[in-house]
């Protein structure tokens, strides 16, 4: 028996490399410095996480696959790992005075970042299942623990071990899901799935039934209704930095191997599950916006939006079509702009510890602090699709591929969804300007680095809202590889 | 010499935001002279356009077309005809009186104050002249956040903020469905043409078939009908104009509602001008309810500023009816009457705003005898009051007479009931002004109020002048929108409504 090694050029994983060595180093290096001269941590990951995005831009326009075809070398991958590593990099700006001032600011805590990337960047790429499964653990494991940060914090305790009982109950409906697709198709492989699907194996119910398997295990990583009921406990219990993260980065990789195991392997059958994803879209955008609306606290407040936000991207899904796709990347991007940055200033508001986490505490800002209020205005606006932000110019891709796939009523649904949104993001604005302060809550204190993160966050939203040309360009070459659209 | 005239007209009142957010705060003096200059200075690179304005031709005028986002068929394209002319005009001729309007009043965050209002100004410029739909509902949107800033930080304290929610949920409700079916049409012209555009000169050239237009004409009208604002629509104008301060009722009233009545005449219509046929009926009836329906409400109300609210769903009413008519008389009269309406109401809000300052009260309980006291205030309120009923020689009677010309051409019930509207209108204006400015002084504090100041007469007298000479030789203003109004009616003429039951319409049973 001769076993045949397979070409591979590790180029091809060069983002993955250098992350992969530089969480290691990380840990290792924690264990060599003395304590209290650990500060330049965050900035040698930021280092790692610029230098991975480099060599994704020059690994751009590469194609085909690579490790056995375990690993897809291609522009929608790169699209992605360029949002993961932004999402990573936006996070450790605005985690650093954050964790400062809880003491918690461990070396472990960047490491497990990079870690989480790692795991993103594998779903994105993943050309095999199981592979996609290994990323979505990679990122779990990591993010349970970041869930779990404040250790004495009894609601951080809450969201850790409920995104864990959860998370592992919904990993399992993806595995048994993919077990399900291997029994019908003999591979686990997603072009041997898709070929499998092509020759005519298109309703055996077993497919079909793994089909809804893995819709469940996605649907509750993307935080879809009805799978949604973690979502608001754990963001309002991870420490705030953590959720900006995981609101944006788990998000955009599991909707990552959602769409392309959708888009790649299941094209053929659309029928069969673009209804239930329409009824899903309609569900989590309603719940979403108009739960969002009772909401008191910021962080559950942004946890509604972000279920909301799901039920828009999965309106691109159903939409199935190139734009769908399109959109679906250049949502993500405004997303994560425009989210970390709304984190960043909830962050900032909410002082030393949390304190003022009450969208009452927001009164009065906008003219004590007219920089920060003008710059969570323009998050405000952005994710409730006004122009000319990002999230406008999202909200018009989604909604033009919807009624490009004839699926007018959902763009109606979707259009009025973003009315009742408007009511709830509008209301930060009111109390920023339109109300006096209640009490003196103090200074805000503001750093370099999160400064920094919101000034670039709020001039991306802006800048990719008014100049929407690039991304979309991007994102068009991104999507060729869906021939099936 | 070629300026890109209209561009340096949407952009530079945003120059002036730049300028004003780099000024100290605590320098409110220089923040309102530069705002002042950089509106006055707006004027005069808005006049150009008037003197080199080509009344002949019906084409779109001081076109620039930029290249924006190409690959989505999207354009930075804009230019002028006749009807966007005049309400550029207006725009930019009315934001240098309300920057001196709020000379006085506006003490309080003044930085934040003058740079909504200019930011408003580069919106309202941008609704008027763009001429690719995705422009259009950019600028149509963005004009919401200055204007809902100005309503909910400035206004008066007890409802500001219920009035600014409002004000931004109705008009976003008509908006978004507007944008649904700005994307439909972009889909089907594709599918006909083969070709993805949101050029609005490009899209004029489609062929849509009824049953769509059906949908597509009620989709824009609502976002339209909303912002006019028409009966049953208007329920947001009242708390808007009314908790707004001066200059936002001002600009609210003079500009903001006039997008809503452009919207029609240069979107709706043409875009579907089967279904415009169509729903004349239903448009001309509901827009005789709201002129008799505001000026019935009009005569009821104890509050000066939601009195002239009301004022204006009747008078806008006059409008629909002008425009719904389809022939030269009424659309010449549709769009000199908004110009009418800007102007007059404006003036009126502005003359609220002026006992407002003086008295810190609208009820017109608490106001009579006020000629005594203040006789060139009496003399300015009384021709404005005049213009905004239809007395012949002042502009209002140029429009509403214009617009009853044309309606009697179409249908006498809807000229008759019109008519009403001006005989009402005369009741309560008249009774107002009646109530406020006659008789003796009953209370004591109205005993001594300062008569206007040179700054207040400054402001007014421009309106002044233009309200009467539109009054007195309308030809001027007429002119310039003819070539425009006789392509949009030849437009018109070329479809007809077809003969179909509306139950077959909704049912989709027509071929």
């Amino acid at each position: 028996m001769t076993i045949s090694i397979p070409s591979i050029t590790l180029s091809n994983i060069g983002p993955l490399l250098t992350l992969t060595v530089a969480g290691l180093l990380l840990l290792l290096m924690d264990a060599l410095t003395p304590k209290g001269k650990k500060g330049y941590f965050p900035y040698l990951s930021l280092i790692a996480l610029v230098i991975a995005a480099v060599q994704t831009t020059m690994l751009w326009n590469r194609s085909g696959t690579d490790f056995a075809r375990m690993i897809y070398v291609d522009n929608f991958a790169f699209f992605f790992y360029l949002i993961f590593l932004l999402a990573t990099a936006l996070t450790i700006l605005i985690s650093i005075k954050y964790l400062e001032d809880y003491h918690r600011n461990l070396e472990e805590y960047y490491t497990l970042l990079i870690f989480a990337t790692i795991g993103m960047m594998l779903m994105a790429a993943g050309g095999h299942l199981i592979l996609i499964f290994l990323g979505l653990e990679i990122l779990s494991i990591a993010i349970y623990i970041l869930a779990g940060l404040f250790r004495e914090d009894i609601k951080s305790n809450e969201a850790a071990l409920k995104y864990l009982i959860l998370g592992a109950f919904s990993s399992a409906f993806l595995l048994f899901g993919m077990a399900m697709l291997y029994g019908a198709t003999g591979s686990l492989f997603l072009d041997d799935l898709a070929q499998a699907i092509k020759a005519g194996v298109g309703t055996n119910p077993l497919l079909l039934f793994g089909m809804g398997l893995l819709i469940v295990g996605f649907g509750f990583k993307v935080s879809s209704v009805p799978f949604h009921m973690w979502t608001p406990d754990v963001y309002e219990g991870a420490p705030t930095s953590v959720t900006a993260f995981m609101s944006v980065g788990t998000k955009a990789a599991a909707f990552a191997a959602f769409v392309r195991i959708f888009f790649l392997v299941f094209p053929e059958i659309k029928m069969e599950w673009n209804m239930l994803l329409w009824g899903l879209a309609v569900a989590t955008m309603t719940l979403g916006n108009v739960v969002a609306i009772a909401q008191t606290n910021i962080k559950r407040m942004l946890a509604y939006s972000s279920i909301a936000h799901a039920g828009y991207l999965l309106v691109a899904l159903v939409a199935a079509n190139q734009l769908g796709a399109i959109s679906f990347l250049y949502y993500l991007v405004a997303y994560t702009l425009m989210n970390i940055g709304a984190f960043a200033i909830v962050i900032l508001v909410a002082r030393k510890k949390d304190n003022y986490i009450n969208i009452y505490d927001y009164c009065g800002l906008g003219f004590q602090y007219p920089a920060l209020a003008a710059a969570m205005s323009v998050f405000m606006f952005a994710l409730a699709g006004i122009p000319p932000t990002a999230g406008f110019v999202g909200k018009f891709y989604v909604f033009s591929a919807a009624v490009e796939a004839g699926y007018i009523w959902l763009a109606i649904i979707g259009v009025m969804n973003s009315l009742v949104s408007v009511f709830y993001y509008l209301r930060i604005t009111v109390l920023m300007y339109m109300r006096p302060a209640e009490a003196e809550l103090g200074p805000v204190t503001m750093t370099p680095a999160i400064s920094s993160a919101v000034l670039l966050t709020a001039a991306g939203v802006l800048a990719i809202g008014v100049f929407p040309g690039p991304i979309y360009e991007l994102a068009l070459n991104s999507v060729k590889i869906f021939v099936g659209l | 010499m070629n300026l890109p005239i209209l561009s340096i007209l949407i952009f530079f009142p945003m120059l002036g935001v730049v300028l004003i957010t780099m000024l100290s705060r605590e320098n409110q003096w220089v923040i309102k002279w530069t705002t002042l200059v950089v509106a006055v200075l707006e004027f005069i690179f808005s006049l150009p356009l008037w003197f080199r304005f080509d009344s002949d031709t019906a084409a779109m005028q001081f076109v620039e077309r930029l290249s924006w986002f190409p690959s989505y068929g999207i354009s930075y394209h804009v230019g002028i005809d006749g009807i966007s002319l005049l309400l550029v005009l207006l725009t930019t001729f009315l934001t240098p009186i309300c920057v001196m309007a709020c000379w006085k009043d506006i003490q309080d965050k003044v930085k934040e104050f003058m740079i909504c209002l200019l930011f408003l100004e580069t919106g309202m410029i941008g609704v008027f002249c763009a001429l690719d739909l995705f422009l259009f509902y950019i600028f149509w949107e963005v004009m919401l956040i200055p204007m809902y800033l100005l309503i909910g930080v400035w206004g008066a304290p007890a409802r500001r903020i219920y009035a600014a929610v409002k004000f931004f949920l109705f008009t976003m409700f008509g908006s978004l469905l507007m944008l649904v079916a700005i994307l439909v049409l972009y889909f089907y012209h594709h599918k006909v043409t083969g070709v993805y555009t949101f050029d609005l000169l490009k899209i004029y050239g489609l062929q849509i078939p009824f049953q769509m237009q059906f949908w597509m004409f009620l989709a824009f009208a609502l976002a339209f009908a909303i912002k006019v604002p028409m009966f049953p629509f208007h329920t947001w104008l009242p708390d808007a104009h009314t908790e707004a301060p001066t200059v936002g009722s001002v600009m609210l009233a003079a500009v903001l509602l006039k997008m809503g009545t452009y919207g029609f005449i240069r979107f709706n219509m043409p875009l579907f001008p089967e279904a415009a046929w169509y729903f004349v009926p239903l448009f001309s009836v509901l827009a005789i309810i709201g002129i008799i329906y505001g000026a019935l409400v009009c005569m009821m109300q104890i509050d000066l500023k939601r009195l002239i609210a009301f004022s204006s769903v009747s008078h806008l009413g006059f409008v629909m009816l002008g425009l719904f008519t389809y022939n030269m008389a009424g659309v010449q009269g549709g769009i000199i009457q908004m110009i009418n309406h800007g102007l007059s109401t404006g003036a009126l809000f502005l003359i609220v705003g002026i006992i407002y300052e003086r008295r810190h009260t609208r009820l017109i309980a608490e106001f009579g005898g006020l000629s005594t006291p203040m006789p060139i205030y009496a003399a300015i309120f009384m021709v404005v009051a005049l213009s905004s009923i239809g007395l012949p020689g002042l502009n209002g009677f140029v429009g509403e007479f214009l617009i009853l010309l044309g309606a009697f051409k179409i249908n006498k019930i809807y000229a008759i009931l019109g008519a009403s509207g001006v005989i009402f209108a005369a009741c309560y204006m008249l009774w107002m002004f009646q109530r406020v400015m006659f008789g003796v002084v009953t209370n004591e504090k109205n005993r001594n109020l300062p008569d206007l100041t040179t700054r207040e007469i400054a402001y007014l007298v421009p309106l002044l002048i233009f309200i009467v000479w539109i009054g007195i030789y309308p030809n001027t203003f007429l002119n310039k929108t003819k070539a425009s109004t006789e392509n949009f009616i030849a437009r018109m003429e070329r479809a007809k409504a077809p003969k179909v039951a509306l139950v077959d319409v909704i049912k989709g049973d027509i071929r």
